[in-house]
């Protein structure tokens, strides 16, 4: 606006009239809020976020366990790093723990069991800390469950989806370098094995052992080493794509299912302030009383029970933390003939799969699947009404298909102490699942991909022909009928707001000149593709269905939702509206 | 003395010498060497009710006269042949149950229900000593954990056992359905003839390997982990990370969700 146009007259015209000025208790908060808010201009950002509406669903709390976990490992950890010593320097134990006084040691092991030992509360730290990094990743794995079987990695989120990607990675990088620390014979042994995971590596494999390690395993350089990856760096990241993370949900708005009044532009919830802010709250309250309830009950990482690292011996039922369980589990299970040599160098392909290409693998096919979809469905729209899972049938059975596998190599890691407790043969258990990580994806995927299409199924028959409520009927006339009770608007809203699909048909197209094209390679792989996806759907009851299956009915049922648009507004209740 | 004196200088004092301290070495050595200690006195008669005793119970497996027997199908044998065993081999087997076998399984298992007493076990054992000579039963001493070095024995313990028996003697599964089994609540003189006798898949410590005060060192270190309990709480068993990451997935996971589920559908 250019003021310069006015009449000196009129320069105050757009004023407004003054507030009346704040209550005494309002001045008291709002002295230091506009204190802060005059020199930083965050009132702006906090109005904001204090406005943003929260959808409610249980399901979208995993996130909020991934997050409080992780600031409970961060602050239990700050915590440890006032006795920790990241040294592998040599001593000789005199502390509280009898069975081990006078065994020759490592500072950091020995810094561990003075943690646990004689550093009042140091041992229940020890294990928040460690249970607090275990719920930190199971709880960020069900989170991606969630994102992956709403289909919530759709277009606008499929860059967070990557930073979530990564931030799975790095987390159990985190775990990872945490568990080692300690110096302990169980932890020594993962490095052992990291050491040699690293050295298949074709060619480079020993140079880079020597670079991690600085010399020959397992010199004196690796623990300091990891410890700061393990404080400094990972952490550093960690919380910086986190904060990226959770600006971009804030940005993009939470998805929300489908429901009575919930659009694709619209978000129906609680404000933040104060409701969602009170249950969130209390929410890290809860979390932080469940880890500590866990900590003071259970033992995690008895470091004292495993001894001293020392490269010789190997304690049975060596395993890593779950999380690189899989990782564990595919070692278990290739076979050993996979190794061969070629112009000298030797190539373990028994070991390097597993060991090297699998994790990151892992992360890179969850990274780029919102990819692979958006281009087999052709669906470029965006996306904020959440699937339910059976309306996408192909992508849930693929998405229980490759937890099945990552299941099989998770499970395989514990082929021993399986075999032990459940006296089985240990050589059975790993050909089992050998068998299983090729045929139980399969089974698994037509498995679901059947149920998901019954309930679909399921769904139609509700919406078409209401719920059946086995009373039966006896008319005048004598004849008989079975009373079905009515959906209600939102009821039946939920069965039929889903969108219609049909696999993509391959046209052979005409060029610019004019000329007869036949499809590209890509156009044909994607219909298959596609015919994939969507050749069985089982697509929702369209209007007109309805309207057909309520004429043939008994007459007694009222016709709602003429059509689509006006069935979005067959919702009662719209709380509030996010802008 | 003078006269000893006198001949000190004999040429055959040298010889004489060497044989007193020889004599001396040896007598020490008998003395302190660990002696196949026979618990209590063995008489011909305990040998011989304990022959008839093994024709009775074992003989089905290890042969009439423990010679060993064939299944009769390929190279399997029912039991092998139990001669230079010892008595300590027929004391660990049959004091904690493993013997006589029920059924032919990978391993035999041990067993809290005993069917035989301390005297017919001491009688067949002095039977199986008969038959050739072999490790024999340790005295109280030998096993005695508060004589042990339960530091040292740990350190031992890691290096000998723990790739079987799991470092804090948990138990680990071997190949084929075979197992180490767990360590806890093992009497004191079953683990020492455990090591002297190496039962089934287990090797044999003899003394070369561990001598006596290392396994009593060991038996101390197992006895200070039964003692020592779980300063951390519960144990899930000492099993490591797959208990622990079994129960954060099925305890924890499920008390948050059930929790988020709760909060979920309470209106605010
Ligand atoms: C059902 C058959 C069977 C019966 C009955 C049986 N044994 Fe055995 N025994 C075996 C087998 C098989 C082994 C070998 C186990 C192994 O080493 O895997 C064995 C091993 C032994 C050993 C250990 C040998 C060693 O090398 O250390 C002793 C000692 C022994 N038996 C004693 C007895 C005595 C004493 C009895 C009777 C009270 C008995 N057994 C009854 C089958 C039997
Ligand atoms: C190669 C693996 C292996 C090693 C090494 C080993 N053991 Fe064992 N141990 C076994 C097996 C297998 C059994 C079960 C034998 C049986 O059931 O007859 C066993 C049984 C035992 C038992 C009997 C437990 C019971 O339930 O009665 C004791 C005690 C024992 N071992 C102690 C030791 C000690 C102490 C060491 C180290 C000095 C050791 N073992 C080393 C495999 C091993
Ligand atoms: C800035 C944040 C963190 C700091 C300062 C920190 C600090 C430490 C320190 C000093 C130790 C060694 C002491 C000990 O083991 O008792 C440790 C161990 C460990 N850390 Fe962290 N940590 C942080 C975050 C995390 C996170 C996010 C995870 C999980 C992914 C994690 C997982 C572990 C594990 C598994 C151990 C082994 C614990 C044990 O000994 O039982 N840490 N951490």
């Amino acid at each position: 606006m250019s003021t310069s146009a006015r009449p000196a007259d009129a320069l105050r015209a757009d004023d407004k009239p003054t507030q009346t000025p704040p209550s005494a208790a309002a001045r008291k908060i709002g002295g230091v809020a506009g204190w802060v808010d005059d020199r930083t201009g965050a009132g702006k950002a906090v109005g904001y976020l204090m406005k943003k509406v929260f959808p409610d669903h249980w399901s979208f709390m995993l996130g909020e366990i991934a997050m409080y976990s992780m600031i409970i490992a961060l602050i239990s950890g700050a915590f440890l790093t006032l006795w920790f010593v990241p040294s592998m320097g040599h001593t000789v134990y005199e502390g509280s723990y009898v069975p081990l006084r006078g065994v020759h040691m490592s500072e950091a092991y020995a810094s561990t069991l003075h943690i646990s030992f004689d550093v009042r509360g140091g041992l229940i730290i020890r294990q928040i800390h460690h249970w607090a990094a275990l719920m930190f990743i199971v709880a960020i794995v069900v989170h991606m469950f969630r994102v992956f079987f709403t289909g919530a990695f759709r277009k606008p989120r499929e860059i967070n989806w990557v930073i979530g990607s990564v931030l799975a990675l790095l987390a159990i990088v985190e775990g990872f370098s945490g568990y080692s620390l300690p110096d302990d014979l169980l932890s020594g042994t993962g490095i052992r094995a990291m050491q040699g995971f690293v050295q298949t590596a074709p060619v480079i494999g020993s140079y880079l052992v020597y670079g991690i390690f600085g010399g020959p395993f397992p010199g004196e350089a690796i623990i300091p080493r990891l410890y700061s990856a393990h404080i400094l760096l990972l952490p550093a990241v960690l919380i910086g794509l986190f904060t990226a993370h959770i600006v971009l949900v804030a940005l993009q708005k939470h998805t929300q299912f489908p429901g009575p009044g919930r659009t694709n532009d619209n978000v129906v919830g609680f404000p933040v302030m104060p409701v969602y802010a009170a249950k969130a709250g209390g929410f890290f309250f809860i979390v932080f009383g469940v880890i500590s309830l866990m900590a003071a009950l259970v033992t995690i990482n008895a470091v004292w029970a495993y001894g001293p690292y020392d490269p010789s011996p190997v304690t049975a039922g060596s395993q890593p933390d779950w999380y690189m369980g899989f990782a564990d589990g595919a070692l278990r299970l290739l076979p050993g003939w996979l190794e061969f040599t070629l112009a000298g160098f030797t190539f373990s392909m028994n070991i390097m799969p597993g060991a090297l290409i699998l994790l990151p693998l892992v992360y890179i096919v969850v990274g780029v699947y919102p990819f692979v979809e958006r281009w087999v469905t052709g669906d470029n729209r965006e996306h904020h009404l959440l699937d339910r899972p059976r309306n996408a049938p192909t992508r849930t059975a693929i998405g229980m298909a490759g937890i099945s596998m990552y299941s099989v190599l998770m499970f395989a890691a514990a082929n021993d102490i399986i075999a032990i407790k459940l006296h089985m043969s240990i050589n059975d258990i790993t050909h089992v699942l050998r068998a299983a990580f090729f045929i139980l994806p399969i089974i698994v995927f037509w498995c679901t991909k059947r149920i998901c299409l019954s309930l679909q199924r399921a769904d139609r028959n509700l919406a078409l022909h209401q719920r059946e409520s086995g009373t039966i009927i006896r008319t005048p006339d004598g004849s008989f009928f079975e009373r079905h009770d009515e959906l209600t608007a939102d009821e039946r809203w939920i069965l039929v707001q889903h969108e219609p699909v049909a696999p993509i048909e391959i046209t052979d197209g005409v060029d610019e000149n004019g000329v007869a094209k036949p499809a590209s390679r890509g156009d044909k792989l994607r219909a298959k593709l596609s015919h994939f996806y969507f050749k069985d759907a089982v697509n929702p009851v369209t209007p007109a269905e309805l309207a057909a299956a309520h004429h043939d009915g008994h007459g007694h049922e009222a016709i709602e939702a003429a059509d689509e648009d006006d069935s979005a507004q067959l919702g009662s209740a719209v709380p509030s509206r996010d802008h | 003395m003078n006269a000893l004196a006198a001949r000190r200088r004999h040429p055959a004092a040298i010889a004489v010498l060497l044989l007193i301290g020889l004599f001396l070495m040896g007598a020490a050595y008998s003395a302190v060497a660990p002696r196949p200690a026979e618990a209590g006195v063995v008489s011909q008669d305990d040998v011989s009710e304990g022959k008839q005793l093994f024709q009775a119970n074992c003989a089905s497996c290890h042969g009439l006269n423990a010679e060993g027997r064939k299944t009769g199908s390929g190279d399997a044998i029912a039991g092998p042949t139990l001669a230079g065993v010892g008595a300590a081999a027929v004391d660990f087997q049959m004091s904690t149950g493993r013997m006589p076998m029920r059924a032919p399984t990978a391993q035999a298992p041990r067993s809290d229900t005993i069917k035989f007493s301390e005297e017919d076990i001491a009688k067949i054992s002095a039977y199986v000593a008969s038959l050739a000579p072999g490790p024999a039963i340790p005295s109280e001493e030998m096993v005695d954990p508060t004589k042990g070095d339960p530091a040292k024995g740990g350190e031992l313990f890691r290096v000998n056992c723990a790739m079987c028996h799991n470092s804090s003697g948990a138990g680990g599964a071997l190949t084929r359905g075979k197992y180490a089994p767990s360590l806890m609540d093992v009497a004191p003189k079953d683990i020492y003839m455990a090591m002297e006798t190496g039962p089934q898949s287990m090797p044999v410590f003899n003394d070369t390997n561990l001598d006596s005060t290392a396994k009593r060192d060991i038996i101390a270190f197992l006895k200070s982990v039964e003692e020592g309990g779980n300063p951390g709480g519960l144990s899930l068993g000492r099993l490591g990370p797959v208990t622990e990451g079994m129960f954060a997935w099925i305890f924890g996971l499920g008390l948050l969700v059930g929790i988020a589920v709760w909060l979920g559908k309470k209106a605010a």
